[in-house]
């Protein structure tokens, strides 16, 4: 946990927005350290004061690579009545949900939650219980928010368990995972909560970030937070791209992913390295019917935040044309520092459907909301 | 189809080692012992099998033996063929997947003199790059200075994936040899397996190891920038080679956004990524990930709002492009003479120092 000596400010004025909005990545925290307890068996309340989570990682507490800000959180942030940034619904509702106009905001729940953890029976239990939470705390509360159901990643099992225990109910639009993981997530031991997602009919959101053990490059482990941060997009890539070299796609037809927080301009290329290549190997990978770029280009969404920011607004929209307007999903990451706010992500010159797509029509598609 | 222009250089041509046993002639008693007596094998790496497809053109691939063994093929299949002055060596050949620094360091020098006596020595338009045991600083350095005394050796060769992050202030002395000396360091895809070759572990297929060189090099880049080796060394140049560069545009806007967010914890990054990239790094052309419309291609050169980041390359004998086609379709004229020209001239300072015995290029 990061130390906290400087003062809080005030928080900031939004600028408010008139046409309704979808936030796609919310990050929704606990207040206290036992706010999970009611959902967790008594054995782990005295495993966790004794052990920790036990995590891919050597600090008992905190990120490896200490954040530019306490919890990589706005500083305006902290709810009035105490608690950590995004743990109040209340003043997550007079933030974000009632200025920005926000109709529909998909919770992504980080932390402990029972991924990248190494006791998998842990996992298995702190996974049901930050999804029960979503639901008491959030979703039953408002009803603008849909939770992610949080998976123990590392045990397929267990996590299509948890997968099919939620099916159905209405209070979950997408799976959760995260990038970084034991293996990349095209191997084998994540086909289970791949073949119970599309059995449930739900999107697989893949989020930046995780631990799984492995370097963040793959030259071993560098020395700075921006190295993390902007690693994370490399992460993102090569773990999409054993998603489709593995053949998911292929066994899965009708399955969606989102790439959740980790950019999206580097698609493109991405797609076009993989065609490339696949071109001259396709024969390492027979069970590939497609070309990797096609793959990508019907099953994969994209998460806008943090907003890709180039000099010149004509090479975003280069960008956004070679991906599809259709694709894109706006987030904010509230209450992160990196925080896109609606009003100033896109630049003039969108006709009226992206931009109405964008903001919210692909985010209501996909998650089924009416 | 864009033709290529006469007295270009080639600035990634891999001639190959035929078997470890070719090197036995370089290595001093000890080590040729050590290599017979423990039955060493030959040094393949897995980046490039030698039959898969991609290590080598159809039409570039030896009746006998390995792709890019032989210099008269060399010679007219990319030499000759592109007509070019300058042809820059960079052997892939395993040497940095050896665990001890002492091995690794009889092989890189035995590599290095092989490299003068089989191809340089006999093709005066060829041209070197110096491998180095990076594991040991300390004898990298002083391999640098051993073969920079002979000035066809126009570049320092490392891999993407080594031990250790290539920013990393362990590495700043190699950085610092290499400035002195004129020599830019290239940095080629390759690994040395000594972690994961994808940032999220050990994947399935070569492919995938193959994809994920592109990623390496991005986070190469990003530790290069941040740990400030070009605060340190403005001087010096760096040549990402085999690298792609399609992704460089997208990640360098998201570079720049964090960098702008938390440059208070690199705080001697003085200057936008983006401008050291444009001062100080270039990249080798091939392979070009970008789909064959010249309107999409002129569009991402835009994107790299720089004519002078890209250098002229073959990547002989890997199979990158089909035919003559070296050039994509749509380029300019200008760009053209940049790229095979203007820019690796301004790149390698040692292409235009004489050279004894050397024939007019």
């Amino acid at each position: 946990m990061n130390v906290q000596f400087r003062d809080r400010p005030e928080p900031a004025s939004p600028v408010e927005v008139k046409t309704a909005i979808a936030d796609c990545d919310i990050h929704p925290a606990r207040a206290t350290r036992d706010e999970l307890y009611p959902f967790l068996a008594k054995r782990w309340h005295s495993h966790l004061e004794t052990w920790g989570v036990h995590p891919y990682q050597g600090m008992m507490e905190g990120p490896p690579y200490p954040k530019a800000q306490p919890n990589a959180s706005r500083r305006d942030a902290y709810p009035p009545e105490g608690g950590q940034q995004g743990s109040s619904l209340s003043f997550m509702q007079q933030q974000l949900l009632d200025p920005y106009n926000v109709a529909l905001g998909v919770l992504n729940p980080l932390g402990a939650t029972g991924q990248g953890m190494r006791n998998h029976d842990l996992a298995t239990a702190l996974a049901t219980a930050i999804n029960d939470w979503q639901i008491a705390k959030w979703t039953s509360q408002d009803s603008r928010l849909k939770a992610s159901v949080v998976v123990a990643n590392e045990d397929g099992v267990s996590a299509a368990a948890e997968i099919r225990r939620r099916a159905g109910d209405k209070n979950f639009v997408q799976v959760l995972l995260l990038s970084r993981n034991v293996e990349p997530l095209g191997q084998r031991r994540y086909w289970p909560i791949y073949e119970a997602a599309e059995e449930a009919g739900l999107p697989v959101g893949v989020h930046a970030f995780g631990f799984g053990g492995n370097p963040i490059t793959a030259s071993g482990w560098p020395s700075f937070y921006i190295e993390e941060m902007v690693g994370h997009s490399q992460c993102q890539q090569t773990a999409l791209a054993s998603i489709v070299l593995e053949g998911v796609f292929a066994s899965y037809p009708k399955l969606k992913m989102v790439m959740i927080e980790a950019g999206f301009g580097w698609a493109p290329s991405l797609s076009w390295r993989l065609d490339k290549v696949f071109a001259k190997l396709h024969g390492e990978v027979p069970h590939l019917k497609r070309k990797p770029s096609e793959y990508i280009r019907d099953h994969i969404f994209w998460t806008t935040q943090p907003m890709e920011d180039p000099e010149r607004r004509d090479h975003l929209f280069d960008v956004i044309d070679w991906i599809g307007w259709d694709k894109l999903l706006f987030a904010t990451d509230y209450p992160h520092w990196d925080f896109d706010e609606p009003s100033r992500v896109l630049p003039p010159g969108v006709s009226d459907a992206n931009r109405e797509a964008f903001y919210l029509g692909n985010a209501k598609k996909l998650y089924g909301i009416a | 189809m864009t033709s290529p222009l006469a007295g270009g250089v080639d600035c990634d041509l891999h001639p190959a080692v035929p078997h470890l046993t070719s090197l036995l002639p370089y290595l001093n008693d000890y080590w040729r012992d050590q290599v017979t007596t423990r039955g060493m094998t030959d040094l393949v790496s897995q980046s490039y099998p030698t039959n898969s497809p991609i290590s080598s053109r159809p039409d570039w691939r030896p009746a006998q033996g390995k792709p890019g063994s032989s210099l008269p093929d060399m010679k007219t299949q990319a030499l000759d063929r592109f007509g070019v002055s300058h042809g820059i060596c960079n052997p892939l050949y395993g040497v940095q997947m050896v665990f001890s620094e002492d091995m690794a360091d009889a092989f890189c020098r035995a590599l290095n003199d092989w490299l003068v006596k089989e191809w340089l020595d006999k093709e005066p338009r060829l041209r070197g790059s110096i491998v180095i045991p990076v594991q040991s600083v300390e004898k990298s350095v002083a391999e640098i200075e051993r073969c920079a005394k002979d000035p066809r050796f126009v570049q320092v060769l490392m891999l993407v994936m080594g031990d250790m992050p290539l920013g990393k202030r362990a590495y700043w002395p190699i950085y610092a040899a290499a400035e002195r000396l004129g020599l830019p360091i290239g940095i080629h895809a390759g690994s040395a397996y000594h972690n994961p070759p994808t940032s999220v572990g050990w994947g399935s297929y070569h492919i995938e190891d193959y994809v994920a060189q592109a990623q390496a090099f991005q986070t190469q880049l990003t530790s290069l920038i941040v740990e400030g080796v070009f605060a340190r060394h403005p001087n010096l140049k760096m040549v990402m080679l085999e690298s792609g560069w399609s992704w460089l545009p997208s990640y360098l806007w998201r570079l720049h956004k964090f960098w702008r967010g938390v440059r208070m914890e690199t705080p001697w990054v003085d200057r936008a990524p983006l401008e050291i990239v444009r001062s100080n790094i270039r990249f080798s052309l091939q392979p070009i990930d970008a789909p064959p419309d010249p309107a999409i291609l002129n569009r991402l050169f835009d994107h790299m709002q720089s004519d002078e980041l890209l250098l002229f390359s073959t990547d002989y004998p890997h199979w990158q492009f089909e035919g003559d086609q070296v050039l994509p379709e749509g380029m300019s004229s200008d760009l053209v003479r940049k790229i095979m020209i203007d820019n690796p001239r301004a790149t390698y300072p040692r292409l235009k120092q004489p050279v004894a015995k050397e024939t007019t290029p």
